[in-house]
């Protein structure tokens, strides 16, 4: 389920961890999540390996590093449906929800998009409010079966399935920058959006630089340890960027 | 032989319904296979009825639990997939079954012999179906979750591996109670071809499932509808009125190709 295949490649002993200057905190704001000392192992690997860090209500974190390095193990594990040891303390408060990485439904599965949604318990009312917070007006949309609709459209649809229930944390798991969800808007202009309208907290796990200067309020690094953490000017220099995707890493801050 | 007749039918009727909705809980090409070789694990337990002059349901039932609970605690001790640890104990049940079942046994074994089912049998296989039915209603839409993600569904707090095993107990419920209709290879059959058949023209998964069950009822009357005919035709004795129920169904199965294609 989880391919770890390109862990091979990368060096042992790289990702020495670091102290990483924390985001001031002047307001004692709300912690919706403490992270402390978590390790998720498969076997005898270590895939995630003690990794503490805190979220604050309505904080948007972006969670980077290279292929195989726990990212989506992390997000499994702050879901709840990875074993771990260690701590994961979300607070009372906490309602969260869960954007997979993609699914691919066969084409003819027989189930149609209001049917996907009733699965949530989300009635027909609920579920046009929700597509329509995604750009999706087209009642008729509704009856389409799951399998048939674009990749684009199943990314909005997953998005709008997430907001069912009105949680206030989003668990997003490496949305496809690239991918054309319709019209002009990119998943992150619609994620911006959403998280304005709503005032969630959102954690994503992403690979590129532009949403995580223009998006995130604080960038984790990851590379199986915490590599830095902060916010993305402060935790993001040239030598975090090197420690996580090795040497030669030129990259340009996109400004928006 | 006009009430046995009856009898048959309405068992056949209930049987074919159960097994057509369950059946259509395999929406994955990866659950039909195991679906497909799970009725054979009920062999042994025929055999052994059959030797002790239990009776069969019960022989097969008890010898589907535990293969399927051998699948069941390997799969999570193992990092073997369900299809090839259902292959493995699928094998096992047939050689087993077939040196322990009578000779003469054999070929209802597998086939079915639906002139044995009397009164009783009737009423629990009934009895059965309608358990079946309701148990799979309520664990339906949670299955389809974890096919379209098993990500989204554990998020969701569905437990997967339970609902797994459950699901696998009904189809025990189904082939072990269906085996006098069908036989166990006929049995599959009956749990195969109307989810095959739904597949091909529904579009949601309402439809999907209602038409699962009707393709299976539908199937079974007119297996008993035809067979009158056929038996006087090619002189057919009762018992195989199993392969001509499965034959009713490949037909309803050409015919949602037609439509498919259309």
């Amino acid at each position: 389920m989880i391919d770890n295949k390109e862990e091979k490649l990368l060096e042992p002993g790289i990702a020495t961890p670091q102290v990483v200057p924390q985001p001031a905190m002047p307001d004692a704001s709300e912690i919706i999540l403490e992270v402390k000392n978590l390790t998720v192992s498969f076997g005898e690997e270590k895939v995630v390996d003690n990794l503490s860090f805190n979220l604050k209500k309505g904080e948007n974190v972006a969670i980077m590093g290279p292929n195989g390095a726990g990212k989506t193990v992390l997000l499994k594990a702050l879901l709840g449906i990875l074993p771990y040891r260690g701590e994961i303390k979300w607070s009372v408060s906490a309602k969260i929800s869960y954007v997979p990485q993609k699914i691919l439904p066969e084409k003819n599965l027989p189930l149609s998009v209001e049917e996907f949604f009733r699965m949530k318990k989300a009635g027909k009312e609920q579920t046009k409010k929700a597509l329509f917070s995604v750009g999706i007006m087209d009642e008729r949309f509704l009856k389409k079966m799951i399998g048939t609709i674009s990749s684009g459209q199943l990314q909005r649809v997953l998005v709008a399935w997430g907001l069912v229930g009105n949680p206030n944390v989003l668990l997003f798991d490496e949305p496809t920058a690239g991918i054309d969800i319709g019209g002009e808007e990119t998943i992150f202009n619609l994620l911006n959006k959403i998280e304005k309208e709503r005032n969630l907290s959102i954690i994503l796990v992403t690979h590129d630089m532009s949403v995580v200067y223009g998006f995130a309020d604080s960038v984790l690094c990851l590379n199986k340890k915490l590599i830095c953490y902060g916010s993305p000017s402060e935790a993001l220099g040239p030598d975090s960027l090197k420690k996580i995707y090795g040497e030669g890493v030129t990259f340009y801050k996109h400004e928006h | 032989m006009n009430t046995s007749y009856f009898i048959s039918l309405i068992t056949a009727v209930f049987i074919g319904g159960a097994a057509g909705y369950v059946g259509s809980l395999m929406a994955t090409k990866k659950m039909s296979l195991v679906g497909d070789v799970l009725s054979h694990i009920a062999l042994p337990g025929i055999g052994l009825g059959l030797l002790y002059g239990i009776n069969i349901s019960l022989g097969a039932l008890a010898s589907l639990v535990l293969g399927i609970l051998l699948i069941w605690v390997l799969s999570l001790k193992t990092e073997l997939s369900m299809e090839s640890l259902v292959g493995v104990v699928f094998v096992l049940s047939l050689a087993v079954g077939f040196l322990i079942t009578p000779r003469e046994e054999l070929l209802h074994s597998l086939f079915g012999n639906i002139s044995a089912v009397a009164m009783p049998d009737a009423v629990v296989a009934i009895f059965i179906s309608v358990i079946v039915f309701i148990a799979a209603k309520i664990i339906y839409s949670k299955m389809m979750l974890a096919y379209v993600s098993e990500d989204l569904a554990l998020a969701s707090g569905v437990k997967i591996n339970k609902y797994n095993l459950i699901y696998l107990f009904l189809i025990a419920a189904v082939v072990a109670f269906g085996i006098k209709v069908g036989g166990t290879l006929l049995t599959s059959a009956m749990i195969i071809v109307p989810a095959a058949v739904a597949r091909n023209v529904s579009k949601n998964m309402k439809q999907y499932s209602l038409l699962s069950i009707i393709v299976g009822v539908a199937s079974a009357i007119a297996g008993f509808a035809v067979f009158p005919f056929l038996a006087a035709r090619f002189g057919l004795s009762f018992n195989a009125i199993g392969p001509v129920i499965i034959l009713a169904s490949i037909v309803f199965f050409i015919v949602s190709l037609v439509f498919k294609n259309r």
